[in-house]
């Protein structure tokens, strides 16, 4: 575009907005991190001198590690089920076409717009009626709930780039449906399914509101966070912060390179 | 096609219907059963009685705090909306293909890092000694109270919905004809009226949805009003939390659930229909 009213000002103006709101989300992340280190237990300018005392302080809380076995437990079954329902129902809104499909795609994809205090609150009360509430199965049962509509938008995103004529064609070549789904289907979504998994463990990482309303004592690391935020000021907070941050992280990184780098070779993907 | 109900097709299809009616739509209609329930000697009991309703409605507290949240809302969303959309536009129409991707990447990140970590952060860079009265203090001012303020609420809620709102009105703005931005200007429109004439109505749908989200979010976030504004005034999030944690009072607290269900709705609503106003399709 050369329109006339290009003016550099307002260009920098702009990309200096741009490096302002990124200043703005990375602010408390950055922070979080620098202080995880900083050996003054109440955070303050100037900064005490480099310490890892805080990081030694969590690793030797027996506490911090139940909520951490409790969070990987959570996490691995939450993605592994998730991933499971949500690639169900992408592969059922591909396939088919039936009446009611779109409160069934609503039903799919809603739970995370429900506020998490509301849905918590809901969970504890209808858990507790059936005696699944205060277990590390009542987080997992809530967790797949916000999670699958996760799993679901990926897979769905990426049996959208998919050609449909290729699942009618194995079936011509004499493919039983569930052969087509096992050669055809799941080798093309594989880099989706990948992505979900790591996706909505990480998302079971993360979430603290629902836990906190059904997990009882059997806290996930977030849950203790939120103890810790009600305690008072400690850095271990920033410490379990910078921790989560790298786990998150990396999950995400492997995620984005499943989702980005497989799907180069899509139409050779197919046939694999 | 062939048949469409199978034991294939169910195989696939039903988990997700089961799961989500049995631990999603099933939990939400309970909800609406608790509400009608009683509380004798902290035991609760299966009733019909309206009670709760009556109570919770006849306290002018509620309302103060239904009126608060609803305003605390609409100015996170409002304030979120004003100060992303000259990110988004930047983001949109001044960075090149690569730089664009790279910045969508990097408004992800936040959704991986922990919300209450980040609020905590807040905490550090607000409170009395914190980072940011320590630079006024170097200057010789301050300190100035801000944590436990409405400033900090808001700041927190920014925190939890400025890079969903970001990444909405991006993709809202990407979208955009920019062939139509072109005839503006060479109609000799100006660029702050090619923004307000051109690029917002073009964009209506997206950035509304993005206030929407922005506004439900903000509705029912517990954790920045406690840990940032100081949990005074109370807001209905708040109001739940301490309703349920504290004594057997679940039946009230579904009140306050389903008041905010029906509010959320209600918003819902009207924000689809002002964005789809109009359209054909």
């Amino acid at each position: 575009m050369n329109d006339f009213n290009r003016n550099r000002f307002v260009e920098f103006g702009l990309r200096f907005y741009i490096l302002l709101s990124f200043a703005f989300v990375f602010a408390p992340i950055a922070a979080s991190f620098v202080f995880s280190f900083n050996s003054d237990r109440f955070p303050s300018i100037p900064l005490g001198s480099f310490s890892t005392e805080w990081y030694v302080a969590v690793a030797s809380d027996p506490l911090v590690w139940a909520g951490l076995r409790n969070t990987l437990f959570v996490g691995l079954i939450v993605a592994v089920v998730s991933t499971a329902i949500g690639f169900g129902a992408a592969y059922t809104d591909f396939r088919y076409r039936f009446f009611g499909k779109t409160a069934y795609l609503a039903l799919a994809l809603l739970p995370p717009t429900i506020p998490v205090v509301i849905l918590g609150l809901a969970m504890l009360a209808f858990l507790s009626r059936i005696n699944l509430s205060g277990q590390s199965i009542s987080v997992i049962i809530a967790h797949i709930v916000i999670c699958s509509p996760f799993a679901m938008a990926i897979t769905r995103l990426r049996l959208s780039q998919m050609d449909p004529d290729l699942e009618a064609a194995a079936w011509n070549l004499g493919a039983s449906e569930w052969a087509a789904m096992r050669y055809v289907i799941i080798p093309f979504a594989a880099p989706a399914i990948f992505g979900a998994l790591f996706i909505t463990m990480a998302v079971s990482f993360d979430e603290f509101a629902v836990a906190w309303f059904v997990s009882g004592l059997n806290e996930t690391l977030p849950v203790k966070v939120l103890g810790f935020l009600q305690g008072q000021v400690s850095p271990r907070i920033n410490v379990i912060g910078t921790f989560v941050f790298v786990i998150s992280m990396t999950l995400v990184i492997f995620a984005q390179l499943l989702l980005t780098g497989r799907a180069k070779d899509a139409p050779a993907a197919s046939n694999d | 096609m062939r048949r469409s109900v199978s034991l294939y097709g169910l195989t696939f299809s039903l988990p997700m219907l089961l799961w989500q009616l049995f631990f999603f739509v099933a939990p939400l209609v309970f909800l609406i059963a608790l509400s009608f329930w009683t509380v004798r000697n902290f035991k609760m009991e299966a009733d019909f009685n309206t009670i709760n309703w009556v109570t919770m409605y006849g306290r002018s507290v509620f309302w103060q705090s239904y009126g608060l949240t609803l305003a605390l809302a609409t100015a996170a969303a409002a304030i979120t909306s004003v100060l992303a959309f000259p990110c988004s536009y930047a983001i949109a129409f001044k960075l090149s293909p690569r730089m664009r991707q790279w910045a969508i990447f990097l408004m992800v990140i936040p959704f991986f890092t922990s919300y209450l970590v980040r609020v905590y952060s807040w905490q550090i860079f607000l409170s009395d000694n914190g980072i940011i009265n320590g630079l006024f203090a170097s200057i010789g001012m301050g300190p100035f109270p801000l944590l436990n303020t409405v400033f900090a609420t808001m700041i927190g809620y920014l925190t939890l919905s400025f890079p969903l709102v970001v990444l909405l009105q991006l993709f809202s703005l990407i979208f955009i004809d920019r062939t139509l931005i072109e005839a503006a200007h060479n109609l000799r429109c100006g660029r702050i009226r090619t923004v307000f004439a051109v690029v917002i109505p073009s964009a209506r749908v997206g950035l509304v949805i993005a206030a929407l989200f922005c506004f439900i979010l903000s509705f029912g976030d517990f954790v920045s009003p406690v840990y940032l504004g100081g949990g005074d005034p109370t807001t209905l999030s708040i109001l739940i939390t301490d309703t349920t944690k504290s004594g057997q009072q679940w039946p009230r607290a579904a009140v306050i659930a389903l008041t905010m269900i029906g509010t959320l709705l209600a918003v819902a609503f009207a924000a689809v229909g002002f964005a789809y106003k109009g359209r054909t399709k």
